[in-house]
């Protein structure tokens, strides 16, 4: 065996690709301008790369079907929105509440909080939310689970699109179909406010931390015993009881930690887009998401970050610059902007009839998803496998 | 068989207890259903000293919920036959309403159309619809549905919700993406008689009045013929079926075509009634209606009706009583609350559990 192969072979020379990779995707914003739609796109695509990771997490490790995954990203976003804007302007004697900020949001009313603070929020909140969420769902079966979440994200939806009229105290839960607006910058303490409109980069690298992060604390959560749990409650979960995986707590353990990570995403994008705007709160998110899950491969990690990041490309620049005036060029009316959850639940078909195990499949999903498809191919799985 | 009583041992042992919690959980549920009829009942009383209005929103609410009737009977003959939940039915009612709004056009049916004219066309489009739909669930099922029989359950739900958007589009596509008021061919809310202070209108008259012959027909075709007697003997067990002769294949499909069929009737019922269209309406119509299927206990035919009938009361409450806190908007949010309640509380709903057994 040569030097070279025994480097490969060895944890450091495993994990090469992936230094490479991060360093690469770290790097590069320095030799570009510092605002532009690209850097935009990308920003997003990492945003989503988070909450892909949490709902992979739900769907793909656990196995519940997750359909209200918005109620997250919303909750997450609200939090935001109640923490580092001027929403509850009555707090504090109308003078606010501020921790942690610079002196400008310092000087505002309502409530400002450091971001980090915010993530901090966020999390909490999401994780009770989405194990309250989960709740009512352990007595289910995987189909019903489907349609309970389903229906608390669209509550959720609604009661934020109505939320200006829900105001105990004088706090409102949002600002209805007007937005949360405007939204603090990021304030990280040791650096200077971001400002997005000059400068997009300190986004680029907060995002890229927290896609790090979510990502490690993935890979570790899929080889700890709560996550091999996770997947023995996939494959089966009457065996998994029988074999003494606790049912209740590792299932609403899947959903608290899978709405975090939406949670985390949620709190980022209300502060990257200045705004709160509860009509983004709506089901087609949840599929936007799900689509990401599914075209990578449902329990794949990298799977997951290769179809979040495709398909966010694909929804924030193929579709808007690139295909949206192919049709009336052809002599059609019509954009595909206007078509843009077709497409997704195109991906979603076409991938579970043709392709189930995803672009990157997680090989003990795979193997799961061909045994009993037709007689003839499970000799040709044993031989992959 | 259900796999939720393998968690929970308690359930196992029929006791006192049990059922205590059985007749609390069911008569809960209705005391819970009661509640908002029974509150505006009770303000109307106060502030208007008589019950026409809420009466009202009840005539209504049967009418509509004719409506959902017939969506939500294409939920559970599906859901009974295969135990999944076709996700895209909505969207199927959807496209019949748009199917009998170009239909309007294209038989040059108009305000002016004579009442002869009018309901012969009326008939034709129902007919057209009907059987655009029914063809199209078929076409669905075989698509989507399946190549992934054997599949992990969780493989059709996601194409379901994938055709779903699918058609959602399609619908954007054919009529544009905001709501469409069509023509108000039978003048839907013109007042036909009145009884004790509660006005009926033609829409309601309607609603009803093409709903029963069709929910009679299909328990007739469920219950009676050879194909149904296949349907039956497919929910109860697909593979005994199997070996008794019945080509399972077949009888799926047929079971997809009556619900389309139905959805069909749905979709120009609802384009008459509510005369106006658009491609999202199928979306929390299929939502409501789902709700009505497993209120009634999903599988079961007659819970179906009874489930549409009751949503479509609570919804129509709901929807008309914006100055004290409730309004259309938040009535989605209303009918996703009893959902989740029922769900959890009553999954086998409120008829109880025929699931295997469609009939």
């Amino acid at each position: 065996m040569s030097r070279l192969s025994e480097f490969r072979e060895s944890r450091w020379g495993r994990m090469l690709p992936a230094i490479v990779v991060v360093v690469a995707v770290a790097l590069f914003p320095l030799f570009r301008p510092p605002l532009d739609g690209f850097m935009d796109d990308a920003v997003l695509a990492l945003a989503y790369v988070v909450m892909a990771l949490g709902l992979n997490l739900v769907v793909g490790f656990a196995g519940l079907l997750d359909l209200g995954y918005v109620a997250f990203y919303a909750f997450g976003s609200l939090a935001t929105g109640w923490f580092a804007s001027d929403l509850w302007s009555k707090i504090g004697g109308e003078k606010g509440v501020h921790i942690g900020v610079s002196s400008f949001s310092g000087s505002l009313p309502g409530v400002h909080l450091n971001f980090l603070l915010i993530v901090i929020g966020a999390v909490i909140l999401t994780a009770v939310a989405g194990a309250i969420i989960g709740l009512p769902t352990l007595r289910l079966r995987g189909d019903y689970i489907a349609i309970v979440t389903l229906a608390f994200g669209e509550i959720i939806g609604r009661l934020a699109q109505s939320g200006d009229q829900i105001s105990p105290g004088g706090y409102k839960f949002s600002n209805g179909r007007q937005s949360i607006s405007p939204v603090d910058q990021i304030d990280i303490p040791f650096f200077n406010q971001f400002d997005s409109a000059t400068d997009l980069r300190p986004y680029y690298w907060t995002v890229l931390a927290l896609v790090l992060v979510v990502l490690f604390v993935n890979m570790r959560l899929r080889d700890s015993r709560l996550g091999r749990a996770w997947i023995a409650l996939r494959e089966d979960e009457v065996a998994a009881a029988s074999m003494g995986v606790p049912l209740v707590r590792t299932k609403l353990m899947a959903y608290a930690v899978g709405a975090a990570f939406g949670g985390i995403s949620g709190a980022f994008l209300g502060a990257y887009l200045n705004s709160v705007n509860a009509n983004q709160f709506q089901f087609g998110f949840s599929i936007f998401i799900l689509a990401m899950v599914i075209l990578g491969g449902l329990g794949s990690i990298w799977g997951t970050v290769i179809g979040a990041v495709l398909l966010a490309f694909v929804n924030n620049r193929l579709i808007p610059d690139v295909l949206d005036n192919v049709p009336s060029k052809v002599g059609l009316d019509f954009n595909v902007t206007e078509l843009s959850f077709g497409i997704f639940g195109f991906v979603l078909v076409l991938m579970m009839v043709l392709r189930p195990e995803g672009i990157l499949p997680e090989r003990r999903r795979q193997l799961e998803l061909t045994e009993g498809i037709g007689t003839g191919s499970d000799a040709s799985v044993e031989g992959r496998a | 068989m259900e796999a939720a009583s393998v968690n929970q041992p308690v359930a196992a042992r029929p006791g006192t207890s049990a059922r205590v919690r059985d007749l609390l959980s069911k008569y809960g549920l209705i005391a819970l259903l009661a509640a908002l009829p029974v509150y505006y009942g009770i303000s109307d009383l106060v502030n208007d000293g008589n019950l026409s209005r809420l009466g009202e929103n009840v005539v209504a609410g049967l009418s509509n919920g004719a409506i959902w009737v017939l969506v939500a009977l294409g939920y559970t003959l599906v859901y009974g036959i295969i135990e999944l939940i076709n996700f895209a039915h909505g969207e199927v009612f959807m496209i019949g309403s748009f199917v009998s709004f170009s239909l309007y056009g294209t038989l040059g049916l108009t305000l002016a159309t004579g009442p002869l004219g009018l309901v012969v066309g009326l008939l034709v489009t129902l007919i057209v619809a009907m059987v655009t739909c029914g063809v199209l669930n078929v076409m669905i099922e075989r698509v989507a549905y399946r190549p992934l029989r054997n599949a992990p359950k969780l493989a059709p739900l996601i194409t379901a919700v994938g055709f779903s958007f699918i058609l959602q589009n399609v619908g954007v596509l054919w009529q544009g993406g905001s709501q469409r008021g069509i023509t108000d061919l039978i003048d839907a809310q013109k007042v036909l008689f009145t009884v004790v202070g509660v006005s009926v209108s033609r829409a309601d008259l309607l609603a009803i009045a093409v709903t029963i012959p069709l929910v009679f027909l299909l328990t007739a075709f469920v219950g009676r013929s050879r194909l149904g007697k296949a349907m039956r003997a497919t929910a109860q067990d697909p593979e005994a079926a199997r070996l008794m002769g019945i080509n399972v294949d077949t009888t799926i499909s047929l079971t997809f075509l009556l619900g389309g069929l139905l959805a069909g009737a749905a979709g120009l019922i609802y384009a008459l009634y509510q005369t106006q269209i658009w491609y999202f309406q199928g979306f929390t119509a299929g939502l409501i209606a789902f709700t009505a299927a497993v209120m009634g206990g999903i599988g079961n035919l007659r819970g179906a009706v009874v489930g549409g009938l009751i949503i479509g009361i609570i919804q129509q409450i709901s929807d008309n009583r914006d100055p004290t806190g409730l309004g259309p908007e938040l009535t989605p949010a209303i009918v996703f609350f009893y959902l989740v309640i029922i769900m959890v509380f009553r999954p086998q709903g409120l008829i109880g559990e025929e699931t295997r057994e469609a009939g």
